[in-house]
């Protein structure tokens, strides 16, 4: 039942932080939470479905289906997260002065920030077909201690989004003044990592050659599946034993999102002041 | 004349690059192609337990799965992970390998489901 448990906390965990995140960055969004729980609803649903045909996916593609989806998946998120943080960039500075009208503030920019909640559904997509394999394994295995084991997955699911609303309960404690910032560098950390992730599917289905597997090894130091490892590997995308490619991905989206960033802040500041002056 | 042989040598360039990369692109799936390595899971076990591979060149493994529920083909030590459904047959690329010893597990069988990769 630990086991299981485990298993489950460490699936759910990943998802939970995504959406606490992107809960807390969203928090402004009139209808926030009808549009979140459609997201996860379309997520669990597509779980399912993505669960039952694991065998097809798997076989697309002479064999590395699975790598395929996944790394689309991801990517899709990466461009969403992407769009939505260098939009948010130029009107972060208005956001932030208006602090006490947030509402008001940014009601024109509401469709935009509701890119992110299709990040839900894509992360309980990815995070969640996993677990409902994993259950559904479970489930029909004749042995004794399936009950048990169910438990045990529950506690898992409880766990994770335990962590979830965690993450996400201390990010609305961020003043004002520094939430946009700060959810604005999660939000960049996020989509780095995912790309990251991306590409180690891409080298897994030999589409990409790894360059220097392992670039370095903290796995002794830093384990993976230690809480910290975990928590660091759905935050910032940590991996203890990367390949060079990864590394190349992960800078490069970084780099990519901030100099976009940067850019149309500064575009639109100029703008700015063009037109008041 | 002079713009025209300029284009010809440049395009000449062009094909080289092209045919170059289409070369080491070939090379490698023609790589990839050769000599699968078979894993089968058979009650949450993985055989061979141990298996040995060459290092330095990428591996194709085959791992069949003959149980009727999924496993997952988990290993920190080669940095992979990949699903596979029950009755069923996914390929997984590692290496190109140092010589050494890599543990992987099933992760939805972790306690029976154990093995190594020999790289030498
Ligand atoms: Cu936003």
């Amino acid at each position: 039942m630990f086991a299981t448990a485990v298993i489950v906390f460490r699936e759910v965990l990943e998802a939970a932080i995504i959406i606490g995140i992107i809960a807390a960055a969203t928090r402004s969004v009139a209808g926030r939470s009808r549009w979140l729980i459609a997201g996860l609803a379309a997520g669990l649903a597509g779980s399912a479905l993505v669960a039952a045909s694991t065998d097809a996916i798997a076989s697309m593609a002479s064999g590395i289906g699975q790598e395929l989806f996944n790394a689309i998946v991801l990517g899709i998120a990466v461009l969403m997260l992407a769009w939505h943080n260098i939009w948010m960039s130029s009107h972060g500075a208005a956001l932030a002065k208006s602090a006490k009208s947030v509402g008001n503030a940014i009601r024109d920019g509401q469709q935009e920030c509701s890119i992110l909640l299709v990040v839900v559904g894509l992360a309980v997509l990815r995070e969640g077909s996993e677990t409902v394999l994993f259950l559904y394994g479970i489930s029909t295995s004749d042995g004794s201690g399936a009950s048990s084991m169910l438990l045990g997955g529950l506690a898992g699911i409880v766990g994770g989004v335990t962590a979830g609303y965690a993450i996400y309960a201390g990010l609305l404690r961020i003043p004002m003044r520094w939430f946009f910032a700060a959810t604005g560098v999660l939000v960049l950390l996020l989509a780095a990592g995912m790309a990251a992730q991306a590409a180690r599917f891409l080298i897994q289905a030999d589409i990409l050659p790894s360059l220097a597997a392992p670039l370095w090894d903290t796995s002794v130091a830093l384990p993976e599946r230690s809480i910290a490892g975990m928590l660091l590997h759905s935050l910032v995308g940590y991996d203890p034993r990367p390949a060079g490619m990864q590394l190349i991905f992960y800078v490069f989206t970084l780099a990519a999102i901030g100099l976009g960033m940067k850019w149309v802040s500064q575009s639109h500041r100029t703008n700015h002041h063009k037109g008041t002056a | 004349m002079n713009t025209i042989q300029s284009v010809l040598l440049s395009c000449r360039k062009v094909a080289v690059l092209v045919m170059g990369t289409a070369a080491i692109i070939c090379s490698s799936t023609v790589m990839a192609a050769e000599a699968a390595h078979v894993l089968i899971i058979q009650d949450h076990r993985f055989q061979p337990a141990e298996l040995v591979v060459p290092s330095g060149k990428k591996i194709k493994l085959s791992v069949e799965n003959r149980d009727s529920t999924p496993e997952e083909f988990e290993s920190h030590d080669l940095n992979r992970e990949k699903v596979i459904a029950g009755k069923s047959t996914a390929t997984i690329f590692v290496g190109p390998l140092a010589p050494g010893r890599y543990s992987f597990y099933g992760e939805f069988n972790e306690k029976t489901a154990q093995g190594v990769i020999v790289a030498q």
